[in-house]
């Protein structure tokens, strides 16, 4: 490669460095500005200082925040995302069925889970409320927790991921004499970590981040999850930005940690073209 | 002979949790949204299924004459033609800077920009409800620090649509950016060395190579974003409840206040199924275009 051409191109990818920097400093402002005015007396908030930063920190927010029923919400969303785990339990279950047997019937019902995919969840919404409320689930956890436990694409990927085990592994497990189930816990499991990684991770975020469900069946506070008090928090505190930002705070910072900690994972999970 | 038997149902052991699970939350109510949607369906009829009749089309017709279904559905529509077009442009565009470099900074940006894909809706919703702010808000402040004056964000009825759209682009770049990378990542060196031989610019490789290359992810990107924007929700329903003067409404909300608001659950299961034909025929309508452009 000519010197020129070189420069050139070290010279482009300075300017796209720059573009860039700029483009993500607006796109993690919001989150700066949240964390930083949740410190702030609302005070401050209100006489409108113009300072990014806050003038006298302080952590009476969270304070409020705990004392506003917080720590309900917190364990009602913990204990969700437990059982999501559960949920993604019988997803593996699933995608190992429909990837290592064959059983009558199983194209059939694999393009019935696919076609689950293309339901709006604004159409299956009443429905699933309905047939709760026949189930005497309406406002309960139980209730909360059924309607997201499974999902097709997770099933799908589950699939995908354990056809590609090799069937030899399998064979010789069998004929040591090793049943279904312990094959499933001890060699389809453990070879699937890189799946399961991938998958847990969102569960983890789909259970902490539970909204529609928790806020159509719950009547009661008693059942509200992070996201529905968060709400209610907003329409109860209109103009205590201090409060609304130190809770918005609580809900985003951990699933940032989290997601730093197991990027890798997560970022190699969605070449959609190329390999099946 | 029962070992047999065993051995034929063991893989239905296996899929039968999900299996039910979908077939009880997601098939089932299909068909009764369905139903349902022929029905006068309310609050009466779900203590008395005596009082609960068929009334025809009679649902579906009283949408098309509800002004506030028509909004709702204009709306959609002004979210969809900006929306879709704005995220596939923004997380390719972030997508070819990205892939520019392989160093930390750029490991950094890939970071950086998908950051607010994985944050709940809710609490970012409620942050920018305050970024908004007419008064406090950090987005007036720099425009009045250069010299701009207050904009009405989430209280003017023209200004209210853009500053959802904002925000949804905001969340939605990283996830389709990280698609877009990966195709990216997938296009072999030797096209652009090639490319480079014949004295190619840096432009004409992006036109002519990169995004022919990515054709079946822009595809992909643009079938799920548009779907996605048919159901736009979170963002209006947390930040403006529709208003101001229901300019926010979303068909998707129009299902929810019908539906849990006012407990009209026929009617509003007949918007639901408006919406699903619209997204069927959209859908429909991509997948052929992608055909046509294939074998032409």
């Amino acid at each position: 490669m000519s010197n020129s051409l070189l420069k050139s191109q070290q010279n482009s990818r300075f300017i796209v460095s720059v573009i860039l920097a700029v483009f993500g400093f607006i796109m993690i402002l919001p989150f700066l500005w949240m964390f930083l005015s949740s410190f702030k007396t609302n005070a401050e908030i209100v006489q409108n200082t113009r300072s990014f930063f806050p003038k006298q920190w302080t952590l009476e927010n969270y304070r409020n925040l705990f004392h506003s029923g917080f720590t309900l919400y917190l364990r009602n969303t913990l204990i969700i995302t437990f059982f999501s785990f559960v949920g993604m339990l019988f997803n593996a279950m699933a995608g190992y069925g429909f990837a290592k047997f064959k059983f009558k019937g199983r194209g059939v019902l694999f393009i019935m889970v696919l076609a689950t995919m293309m339901i709006p969840g604004q159409v299956t919404m009443i429905p699933v409320y309905l047939i709760l409320n026949q189930m005497h689930l309406t406002n309960t956890l139980t209730g909360i927790i059924l309607p997201g436990l499974v999902g097709a694409f997770s099933i799908f990927l589950f699939r995908q991921f354990i056809s590609n085990i090799s069937d030899s592994i399998l064979e010789a497990a069998r004929l040591d004499g090793a049943s279904e189930w312990y094959m499933f816990w001890h060699i389809i499991l453990p070879i699937s970590k890189p799946v399961l990684a991938v998958q847990g991770i969102l569960t983890f975020i789909g259970g902490w981040n539970a909204f529609l469900w928790p806020l159509i069946l719950a009547n009661d506070e008693k059942y509200y999850t992070l996201s529905v008090g968060l709400q209610l928090l907003q329409g109860q505190h209109t103009t205590d930005y201090g409060i609304q930002m130190a809770g918005s705070s609580f809900m985003v910072i951990p699933i940032i940690i989290i997601f730093v900690i197991f990027q890798k994972y997560i970022l190699q999970g969605f070449n959609i073209q190329g390999d099946k | 002979m029962k070992n047999n038997l065993m051995k034929k149902l063991m893989p239905y052991t296996f899929i039968f949790p999900a299996l039910l699970l979908l077939i009880l939350f997601s098939i089932i109510p299909i068909i009764i949204s369905l139903v349902i949607s022929f029905t006068n369906l309310d609050i009466t009829g779900l203590g008395n299924w005596g009082a609960v009749k068929f009334i025809g089309l009679s649902n579906f017709i009283n949408l098309f004459h509800d002004s506030l279904f028509l909004q709702a559905v204009g709306n959609t529509l002004f979210y969809v033609v900006i929306g879709v077009p704005a995220v596939i442009a923004l997380s390719l565009a972030i997508a070819i800077m990205i892939n520019f470099g392989q160093n930390r900074f750029f490991k950094l940006m890939r970071l950086v920009f998908y950051t607010p894909s994985i944050t709940n809706t809710v609490a970012v919703a409620v942050v920018w409800t305050f970024m908004y702010n007419p008064s406090t808000g950090l987005i007036n402040n720099i425009l009045n620090q250069i010299g701009l004056g207050s904009v009405g964000w989430l209280t003017d009825q023209n200004v209210a649509k853009i500053a959802l759209i904002i925000l949804a682009v905001w969340k939605a770049i990283g996830l389709n950016m990280l698609i877009f990378l990966a195709a990216l990542q997938g296009i072999p060196k030797d096209f652009y060395e090639a490319a480079e031989l014949d004295g190619a610019s840096w432009w004409q490789q992006t036109i002519h190579i990169t995004i022919p290359s990515l054709k079946f992810s822009i595809f992909f990107v643009s079938v799920t974003t548009l779907i996605g924007w048919f159901q736009f929700f979170d963002e209006p329903f947390v930040m403006t409840k529709g208003g101001p003067l229901g300019s926010t409404n979303s068909v998707a909300l129009f299902v929810y206040q019908n539906g849990f608001q006012q407990s009209n659950f026929g009617y509003a299961a007949s918007a639901s199924f408006v919406m699903f034909a619209a997204i069927i025929l959209a859908t429909l309508i991509q997948f052929k275009l992608q055909n046509k452009q294939q074998n032409g």
